[in-house]
């Protein structure tokens, strides 16, 4: 970057860098090649699997507004948890089951949901905003509670009964269709983050997350653009919400809750927050350990789990896809003559 | 939806008894959580662990008093000591170097730290609540003139504004408090004028993990103690103080004392949804006085 | 060549046997709270199992068991449901049981109907489960076995006309406030206010619920909380705020005087009318040897309670269904072998009713008294072989 030359070149060299940081790598593929090949290799974890999709969408949503635009919240599961009841009593009141408008319709819920309280939240900052989203996600928890005849309150939400998908694949209980299903959205959606990441409202968002006092000052139009980060982020977390809805056929106030909220944060953590594929490897990496440990003792995996947050954020800020870049790094520079 | 619809007299009795209840709840929120609204305002350091010194200072009651027969009030005080003796280590090298960090840091540090203690707990003590004998003189029930109330919350309100009383003396009136208050205000001043900030800090930290522990030795009796209590309460303490104003003793207490009633009142006259009022007022507060009621803006 | 041929040989007979070994062990997969604050339960439950097991090596018929146990953590559904999924389809079990908290049993029982594994259910209380699958049984007991004869008992032998309900606001809870109301206004009483107490999960500061309900003064106070911490604390609280002095009655199922928990209560429980069809103090023979073998194999300071003798009767009953039949266990054959099945418990005889796969059992009226420096359960009235009233009259969900 400290080319030489008239400006018009190196505005020329600074865009020529965006592009392509935007062009896919043949990395990328390495995701993609690895959940179509756990469907193989793995045929009784699907529900696992299935599980760790939707996770993945839902930490994919949180990156965007924490990894890019730098919004802290403890309250992301209020959407995730209004999709999720949105698409259940889409089918257990209303009686519609169609998968994939169902899931929509519970992102549009969620959106919805993410566009109001993000109008009023987002004029916050620091403890304020955190203290806001989290009461706001219990207030939607005791407000769920409370309006038993919809949600079921403490008892869940029964009787979604979801038809089958594109007419033909049914749910069934070894987890295969929905695998698909959730790979398929989970791609999606992941197209849409990576294209709005690269956009010049994207890089906004993390000129809005290093220095807000410098973004006003250049008149970008700051609380705007939050707010549409966060409901696009409400959205997607609805989304995932819905899928768990449906894949589940039981939605309980938990969806809902703080325990939620953290642990999605967690996921990004450990994976790397700000790079996408972070919630891919936190998540995978999480749940999977989860599901093998946490069974030999919930203790232990209780504090494993709080030593890994403390080790990380002392010594490991950039997660493990930042552990593994300093490791290339430092690899590159090895062979150097 | 059962509403409480009651006779004048019988509205009275309610009305006073929801009130007392309301504020002896709300002294152990407030002398739980008044350490860390002062840790906040002088440091800025989000500590979600806060919640563990207290859930610590319950267990090291409940050891104290069955394992070595200590006597429940020797106890509260050898417990409120010990944790702020042990909190010290954890200032020096663990907080400390995340003064500077951002926010998410302190927030997942804390977080993992809770987690750790929680664990922890259940690993020696076991999941379930655990309960003590309160000696006789602070059980039943005492005749305050106005009526009859159990004499344990009687003692709680009593203390709960005993420390109140000494916070404030102890803040207005004595040097050192005046050298934290100076600090809280404009940290880089105080420390220009040769005031030691790092030692204030480590003081503060100390007295507000030893209160949080005494107040987590009276809370056994009230709310219960059990190795989630850290995580559970945790919203309560993080609203007394947010509510309150970082740094105000003033502002946890009132926060304190609004969550309390709020809180019982709730529960009583409409038991199906109580919860609800805690946070929708948290919520109303914090979108009109962001800083909290007391705090600087 | 020869070498591979033999090697193929050796292998495949040395598999065969192993198959053979591998056919006969029948896989139960097991759903309790191990961790979090019901994992007292859990621990109970898994003692009166491995108690029945380790006492009754011949009971199954020859066949060798395996239990694999999941962690439901909490009452919720959604954890228990993910490892009824898991252990229906990745450790492939013959039979499930265990399911202390009633949305954990109700969650999964689209799964086993799906899946076609039987469920024998060994505490989760809530009257209609046992309609929720054609493939559940249940050895424990429903939340009217004691609410119902104790509305019945409190206006008719305690004099109470009037009673106040207390219940945690989850189903047992609805259940057995539904239950006593029943019982309690056929027998001629007026209930004058049910108020639910918070959820189960954290044991709720009760003061102000039970403020209002000594503002209200009924006779009787009949408490429903789950068992375990809740139960402390409703002791605790009704003789801080002297309801007792106040001329109110503390009654409820006999959840609430569990005997694990008994110990820890304040002296004022005594005097608690209770009704149950446990107690560890039953001075019969057969409870008096399984409280005996309890203490041999678990401590001396133990007790069983009834999640204990639930735990115990359960494997009984499953030990029961592999042995009638030889190994090859089926959903619909196990719900065949237990109709009707009799077994002379620690309670007392019990028998799985054949139309609702629920279980029959004595109601006793309990009352605490204070013996011996300790608190006790004694026996002061019988209601014999109890079928579930919820649905014996179709009250409500109960089919």
């Amino acid at each position: 970057m400290n080319a030489p030359g008239n400006l018009r070149d190196r505005t020329e060299a600074a865009r020529q860098y965006f592009v392509a940081r935007e062009q896919w790598t043949w990395s990328e593929a390495v995701p993609w090649i690895a959940a179509v090949g756990a469907f193989f290799i793995f045929p009784d974890y699907m529900a696992l699997g299935t599980q760790i999709l939707i996770a993945i969408i839902f930490a994919l949503s949180l990156d965007l507004i924490l990894g890019y635009a730098g919004i802290i919240t403890l309250g992301h599961a209020a959407y995730f948890g209004a999709g999720a009841y949105a698409t259940g009593m889409l089918s257990a009141h209303l009686g519609w089951g169609e998968p994939i408008t169902a899931m929509l319709f519970g992102g549009l819920v969620g959106g919805v949901f993410g566009f109001l309280s993000g109008w009023i939240l987002l004029r916050y900052h620091g403890l304020t905003l955190l203290m806001l989203t989290l009461a706001t996600a219990i207030l939607l928890m005791e407000a769920a509670n409370a309006a038993e005849y919809w949600t079921g309150g403490f008892d869940g939400l029964v009787g979604i009964s979801i038809w089958p998908l594109l007419g033909t694949f049914e749910y069934d209980l070894w987890g295969h269709t929905y695998y698909w299903y959730a790979l398929g959205v989970l791609f999606l959606c992941f197209l849409c983050a990576r294209r709005i990441v690269h956009s010049p409202f994207g890089r906004s968002l993390v000129g809005i997350k290093g220095n807000v006092g410098r973004m006003h000052a250049i008149g970008a139009p700051v609380h705007r653009r939050l707010v549409t980060i966060y409901t696009i982020s409400a959205a997607m977390a609805g989304i995932a919400g819905g899928l768990f809805a449906e894949s589940n056929a039981y939605v309980t106030l938990d969806v809902l809750s703080f325990a939620r909220s953290g642990t999605v944060l967690i996921f990004l953590v450990v994976g790397g927050i700000g790079r996408l594929y972070g919630a891919f490897l936190g998540t995978v990496v999480y749940m999977i350990l989860e599901d093998e440990l946490a069974k030999l003792s919930p203790e232990f995996w209780e504090f494993g789990i709080g030593l890994l947050l403390v080790v990380v954020v002392l010594f490991f800020k950039g997660g493990l896809l930042g552990a593994a870049d300093s490791v290339t790094a430092r690899w590159k520079q090895r062979q150097k003559p | 939806m059962t509403a409480a619809v009651l006779p004048m007299e019988q509205a009275l009795t309610a009305a006073i008894s929801i009130l007392f209840d309301g504020v002896a709840y709300a002294m152990l929120l407030f002398i739980i959580s008044v350490g860390l609204s002062i840790t906040m305002g002088l440091m800025g350091f989000a500590n979600l662990a806060h919640g563990a010194f207290a859930m610590l200072g319950g267990y090291v009651l409940v050891s104290l008093m069955l394992n070595a027969g200590v006597p429940f009030l020797a106890a509260l005080l050898l417990t409120a000591v010990f944790v702020a003796i042990v909190s010290i280590p954890f200032e020096r090298f663990l907080y400390r170097r995340l003064y500077k960090a951002g926010e998410l840091d302190q927030v997942l540090l804390s977080i993992g730290l809770v987690f750790m203690a929680t664990a922890s707990i259940t690993f020696v003590y076991g999941p379930s609540t655990v309960s003590i004998t309160v000696p006789e003189f602070l059980s039943g029930q005492i005749d305050l003139g106005f009526g009859t109330f159990p004499t344990y919350r009687t003692f709680t309100i009593v203390v709960g504004v005993a420390l109140m009383v000494a916070l404030w003396y102890g803040f207005e009136r004595t040097i050192i408090g005046a050298k934290i208050r100076a600090a809280v205000d404009n940290r880089r001043m105080a420390q220009s004028i040769g005031i030691d900030v790092d030692r204030l800090f480590v003081l503060a930290f100390a007295l507000g993990s030893g209160l949080a522990a005494l107040g987590g030795g009276l809370a056994i009796e009230i709310i219960g103690m059990s190795p989630t209590f850290a995580l559970t309460y945790l919203v309560f303490f993080l609203i007394v103080v947010a509510v309150g104003g970082l740094g105000s003793i003033r502002g946890a207490f009132v926060a304190a004392l609004i969550l309390g009633i709020v809180d019982t009142a709730g529960k009583y006259l409409w038991p199906d949804g109580g919860a609800f009022f805690i946070y929708a007022l948290t919520i109303a507060i914090l979108l009109v006085k962001p800083e909290g009621l007391f705090g600087k803006a | 060549m020869k070498f591979n041929t033999l090697f193929c040989g050796v292998a495949s007979i040395l598999g065969l046997m192993a198959g053979q070994a591998l056919a006969d062990t029948v896989k139960i997969g097991v759903v309790l709270p191990y961790s979090g604050g019901a994992a007292q339960f859990g621990e109970q439950i898994d003692r009166g199992m491995n108690l029945f097991i380790s006492q009754n090596k011949d009971a199954f018929g020859g066949h060798e068991i395996e239990l694999i146990k999941r962690d439901s953590k909490r009452p919720g559904g959604d954890i228990a449901k993910n490892a009824v999924q898991e252990l229906i389809t990745r450790e492939k079990v013959k039979i499930l049981t265990g399911f202390v908290f009633s949305p954990n049993a109700m969650a999964s029982a689209p799964l086993i109907t799906q899946g076609k594994v039987p469920m024998v259910i060994m505490n989760a209380g809530t009257a209609w489960i046992p309609s929720l699958s054609p493939y559940i049984a249940r050895v424990s007991f429903t939340m009217w076995h004691a609410g119902y004869p104790m509305g019945e008992y409190a206006a008719t032998k305690l004099g109470c006309k009037t009673a106040a309900i207390g219940f945690t606001d989850y189903p047992p809870g609805k259940d057995s406030r539904n239950a006593f109301t029943t019982g309690f206004e056929k027998a001629g009483g007026k209930v004058l206010e049910a108020l639910p107490m918070g959820g189960p999960r954290e044991v709720p500061d009760f003061t102000p619920f039970f403020q209002r309900i000594k503002n209200a003064k009924p006779d009787c106070f009949y408490v429903f909380v789950p068992a375990g911490n809740h139960s402390v604390a409703v002791v605790k609280t009704y003789a801080s705020l002297g309801m007792g002095d106040a001329g109110i009655k503390l009654i409820g199922p006999g959840d609430i005087t569990q005997d694990t928990k008994l110990q820890d209560m304040p002296k004022e429980a005594a005097g608690m009318i209770t009704v149950h069809h446990y107690s560890a103090d039953y001075q019969t023979p057969k409870n008096l040897a399984f409280v005996k073998a309890w203490k041999a194999a678990y401590g001396a300071d133990t007790t069983p309670d009834f999640m204990g003798v639930a735990g115990y009767d359960g494997m009984a009953a499953i030990a029961h269904a592999i042995t009638a039949q030889n190994g090859k266990v089926t959903a619909e054959g196990t719900m065949k072998a237990l109709s009707g099945w009799s077994y002379d418990s620690p309670r007392g005889k019990i028998t799985i009713d054949p139309e609702t796969r629920d279980i029959i059992q004595d109601s006793n009226v309990h009352k605490i008294v204070s013996k011996d420096g300790r608190l006790m359960v004694e026996v002061i009235d019988t209601i014999p072989q109890v079928k579930d009233p919820c649905k014996a009259n179709a009250i409500g969900k109960c089919k």
